[in-house]
């Protein structure tokens, strides 16, 4: 048996053997390897282009003049750079209504943005905290219900929240109208109107109904996964449903509320259905504006004006992207894997 | 060269500038049984994986059979691999996951049908032959992942921590009938594991390793009572060595009022040299009771704590303010707080240097 | 609004905590915070798609009224050329769709998993678009595809006069045009799902399969895709209710021309209900999309339903 000692001595006494050992030594070669790697490295530096190339038209063509774009083509360099089409696109451009470009829709969409996503989170953060850790009887079962409502097209209640919404605004003015006419007597101060459908409100409300099923299920599985026992520990020292919420789950819950707050700010951003049918004219959001510049039938087309905002509506949720990196993937992850 | 079955030379792996595996030399003996103990992260499952072919090395060569297979795949090196997870192949049944290598290496039919058989008889699990992993458990999962390392006729075994999954009384039972599958097929086995009682019950060999180096490779029963330094020996035992520092004098180990002369301990280089060191003594090396009196080198200390563990008892005390345990019977009564007297006998002990931690 | 809702209850429950049972208070809070989530669940997906199913069976225009006309409405939605066209387009671009994005998606992760170098500046590449929306995603691939400054005017400048490559006004291939947007938007998401799918998988597996000398594209096909069914239902699901809802990117690429050649159903259902004054024909063809979820879901549900009783 050779033990440690014979096994030092070994190498020493192999030595004169080795010619005979000896053959391939160490890493094999990379030749092999490197062509398949030529070939990955390829396949994937084709597609990256591919993928990148109308983020790279975007920015040139919105670069250009219009008589450059006329005489080169969509991929070519420009020649003398201009802003003007962005300027042009952000504080000129006309849809069929108005002509103060876009940057009316900008401040539409941050209207909306803001509001949705706090109600819609705040909504969606109390509901998954009470579905995971307070659960009731029934309560899983309207919680399947609100999963099933996420795969039911968009256009099957598009209506009826309409409805909804009008019904509501007429329902809470007469509130209002009432408690107010209750607490003044004088005539004709009581003339404010709720209005929900065709305004901003309305708008909040649909977005975080429509944010719902994804936002709860995210927050329940979220909370789901925070220790039993650190629950059942604060309930023991006499913390209720409220206290438990803001002092021991909300903190803890920085990572969930920035995905939360990332697919909710890119969702409502890039909505165009809802806007389009909840809103009048002078309040579509960004996207909806966007349409109408660039497939607005009057005048000549303007791509650089066009492209420049395109650019300009996409650049928000870019940001985000670019910004957040992994967190987006996992929030997108969390929402659709589990969706 | 035929008795070499399993031949590492001069093996280096790095992952960039970490080196996970230096300058390592083994030889592992036809139909030998070779277990690689250590702690995690110390490069055994790394060597097992460069054996088999799945990690390239850095530098060095692996000879299987004589054969150098240092750039060769994992499937053209005569080896089988049974896997921690087991790594069985879901969606086939049995029959599939034990069938399908060989199928792909365009063995024939009933030759295929031959090998499965037996290896299914071997292992006993014929019944499941139909049945999808995810409907076996644990213990049979392990079979039939032994079964797809059986079936490809080979001349060596790896297994990369193959028990750990499993429950404590299966891990045993699993354990005889690996021992029992080792005498019947005579194959070479390189077994990785972390677990002490299987390196030694399974074992002709045992290496241990540590930082990407083979401390010692020797047989269970030498690494058991004669540890070339003192992490082999604080590693192997349970409940672990006790370690007394002092010094060495002349022949004689002295520890403030403890003396020991070390009288047939055998010194590795004829005789030591005096200076600081380190004298290791196993728990159940300890002599307790009247036959203490007798021993060559006697102590007493109190009990701080007893836990008794029915077949022996595990006494808790403190030698030079260290931890100090001392395995007994079962049966002698001891209460807390008792001064014992105790007897060690030299020749069981190891002596350490206290700079370099080498056997003396 | 709800949260100044459940606010308000707060006060009674901390008030009055001697008087009854902990264990009532405790569901009350809970359902007090849950008010939102089941009215959403109850009144406007249940409520609001039962309205839906059931004024399909009226005569309403402008405004919805209840005078039942039987299946009249589905009758002319069928007899209709535009919704047949509809049906049809979808029924093209959804399954090429659904299969080049499960391909496309698959083999982008497959690759991105072989431990190469960049992976992350790839997987950013091939997800930024999904970070965008359906409306600059339809507009820059409608200028891409110009005729006369985008992909067919370069490869002519180029010399190939007779290149025709224009389908955005070419009625036949106008769905490949939107597919090309689709797929670029849409591709990034699955390869991300795969990619999670594959980074599951054990590593034993692979090595399992080297060690078997399984050649690594039948290690995909007869392994590794096999053990990602469920990764592959998900991914199926969403593709699947991501094509039923196709309508932004139409709206913005096509505006369902040239012609009617481009149009899709929920757009016919838009039409209808907003455009057309004719809200029976937009309940009864928005009915038809939730039957066609249903066709997808169930078994899907079922399957799920099926394996988690398995496992």
């Amino acid at each position: 048996m050779a033990d440690i000692g014979t096994l030092n001595t070994m190498k020493a006494a192999e030595d004169p053997v080795r010619g005979q050992l000896d053959g391939p030594r160490g890493a094999r070669p990379k030749r092999n390897l490197s062509r398949r790697n030529i070939m990955l490295y390829g396949v994937l530096i084709v597609v990256a282009i591919y993928y990148l190339l109308p983020l790279y038209v975007m920015i040139v063509t919105s670069l250009k003049t219009m008589p450059e774009i006329r005489l080169g083509n969509v991929f070519s360099l420009p020649k003398d750079i201009t802003f003007q089409p962005w300027v042009k696109a952000w504080a000129e451009a006309c849809t069929g209504v108005n002509c103060d470009g876009l940057s009316r829709g900008f401040w539409n969409s941050v209207r909306i943005l803001i509001p949705s996503v706090i109600l819609s989170i705040s909504i969606a953060c109390v509901s998954g905290y009470a579905l995971s850790k307070w659960k009731f009887k029934g309560s899983e079962v309207f919680f399947t219900l609100l999963l099933v409502g996420a795969f039911i097209p968009y256009q099957v209640m598009l209506y009826p929240v309409v409805i909804i919404l009008r019904d509501v605004g007429t329902f809470l003015t007469d509130i209002w109208q009432g408690t107010c006419g209750f607490f003044t007597s004088a005539e004709g101060s009581c003339r404010g109107r709720v209005q929900l459908f065709g305004s901003l409100s309305g708008l909040v409300i649909v977005h975080s109904i429509f944010g719902m099923p994804i936002l709860v299920l995210l927050f329940r599985n979220y909370f789901a996964s925070i220790p039993e026992e650190l629950f059942k520990a604060a309930r023991v020292d006499g913390a209720g449903f409220w206290q438990i919420l803001f002092r021991i789950m909300l903190p803890m819950s920085l990572p969930i509320l920035v995905v939360a707050i990332i697919l909710q700010v890119t969702g409502i951003w890039n909505d165009f259905l809802f806007g389009v049918v909840y809103t009048r004219a002078e309040q579509y959001p960004m996207t909806v504006q966007l349409n109408n510049i660039v497939n607005s039938v009057q005048g000549t087309k303007e791509y650089n004006v066009n492209m420049a905002a395109t650019l300009l509506t996409g650049l928000v949720p870019l940001a985000i992207y670019f910004v957040s990196g992994k967190l987006f993937v996992r929030g997108i992850a969390a929402g659709a894997v589990k969706g | 060269m035929t008795d070499h079955s399993v031949q590492i030379k001069d093996l280096d792996l790095h992952f960039g500038a970490v080196k996970v595996l230096q300058n390592l030399n083994l030889d592992i003996h036809d139909g030998e049984f070779l277990v690689l103990l250590g702690s995690s992260g110390c490069g055994k499952s790394t060597l097992l994986n460069c054996i088999a072919g799945l990690l390239e090395p850095t530098d060095g060569q692996i000879f299987i059979k004589g054969q150098n297979v240092t750039w060769k795949e994992p499937s053209e090196r005569g080896i089988g691999m049974v896997f921690q997870s087991y790594a069985l192949y879901p969606q086939m049944t049995v029959e599939g996951n034990l069938s399908f290598g060989l199928k792909n290496a365009r063995v024939p039919k009933d030759e295929i049908k031959r090998r499965v058989d037996r290896a299914a008889e071997i292992l006993q699990i014929e019944p499941l032959l139909k049945r999808k992993p995810g409907a076996l458990s644990g213990g049979q999962r392990q079979r039939v992942a032994i079964g797809r390392a059986l079936v490809r006729d080979v001349d060596v075994f790896l297994f990369d921590e193959p028990l750990s999954n499993l429950d404590a009384k299966l891990r045993a039972d699993l354990r005889v009938e690996l021992k029992r599958l080792h005498h019947q097929l005579k194959n070479t086995m390189i077994y990785v594991t972390h677990d002490q009682v299987e390196a030694m019950t399974l074992a002709n060999r045992i290496a241990i390793m540590k930082g990407g180096l083979i401390m010692q490779l020797d047989t269970p029963d030498v690494i058991y009572n004669r540890p070339v330094n003192k992490y082999v020996a604080d590693f192997i035992g349970s409940p672990s060595m006790n370690f007394i520092e002092g010094t060495l004098e002349r022949g004689t180990f002295r520890a403030g009022e403890f003396t020991m002369r070390m009288q047939g301990y055998d010194f590795a280089a004829g005789s030591a040299q005096d200076g600081p060191a380190i004298a290791g003594i196993r728990p159940e090396h300890i002599v307790t009771g009247e036959l203490a009196a007798n021993m060559p080198a006697t102590m007493q200390v109190k009990a701080e704590l007893v836990e008794p563990m029915g077949s022996d008892t595990l006494i808790w005390s403190r030698v030079n303010d260290e931890p100090f345990r001392i395995r007994m019977d079962g049966h002698l009564p001891v209460e807390e707080g008792e001064i014992l007297n105790i007897g060690i006998d030299p020749a069981r002990v190891s002596l350490f240097d206290t700079s370099t931690e080498e056997r003396l | 609004m709800a949260i100044a809702e459940s606010a308000d209850t707060v006060a009674p429950e901390r008030s009055a905590p001697q008087k009854r049972p902990l264990r009532l208070f405790r569901n009350l809070s809970s359902k007090i915070a849950l008010i939102p989530m089941i009215a959403t669940a109850v009144i406007v997906f249940m409520g609001g798609t039962i309205w839906t199913v059931v004024y399909s069976f009226t005569s309403s225009g402008l405004l919805p009224r209840l005078n039942w006309v039987g299946l009249d409405q589905y009758e002319r939605l069928w007899g209709t050329t535009k919704w047949i066209i509809s049906i049809q387009n979808l029924a093209l671009y959804g399954i090429c769709s659904l299969v080049l994005t499960l391909v496309i998606g698959f083999v982008l992760a497959a690759m991105l998993d072989r431990k190469i170098r960049f992976e992350d500046a790839f997987r950013t590449i091939f997800l930024y678009p999904f970070a965008l929306s359906f409306i600059v995603t339809g507009l820059v691939w409608q200028w891409i595809l110009n005729p006369d400054y985008g992909v067919q005017g370069v490869v002519r400048s180029l010399g190939w006069e007779s290149f025709t490559f224009n389908p955005l006004n070419n009625p036949d291939i106008v769905m490949f045009g939107l597919l090309i947007a689709g797929l670029w938007q849409g591709t990034g998401l699955i390869m991300c799902i795969m990619l999670a799918g594959l980074r599951g998988i054990d590593d034993d597996i692979w090595k399992a399969s080297r060690v078997d000398g399984i050649p690594v594209w039948k290690t995909y096909t007869r392994i590794i895709i096999p053990m990602m069914r469920p990764v592959f239902v998900t991914a199926i699901v969403l593709i699947a209710s991501g094509i039923i809802k196709l309508y932004d990117l139409v709206v913005a690429q096509t505006s369902g021309g040239p012609g009617i050649s481009s149009e899709v159903p929920a757009k016919y259902v838009m039409q209808s209900m907003f455009g057309g004054q004719n809200l029976g024909q937009g309940f009864a063809a928005s009915t038809m999309m939730l039957l066609s979820v249903v066709i997808i879901l169930v078994p899907w549900a079922l399957l799920e339903f099926g394996g988690r009783k398995r496992g």
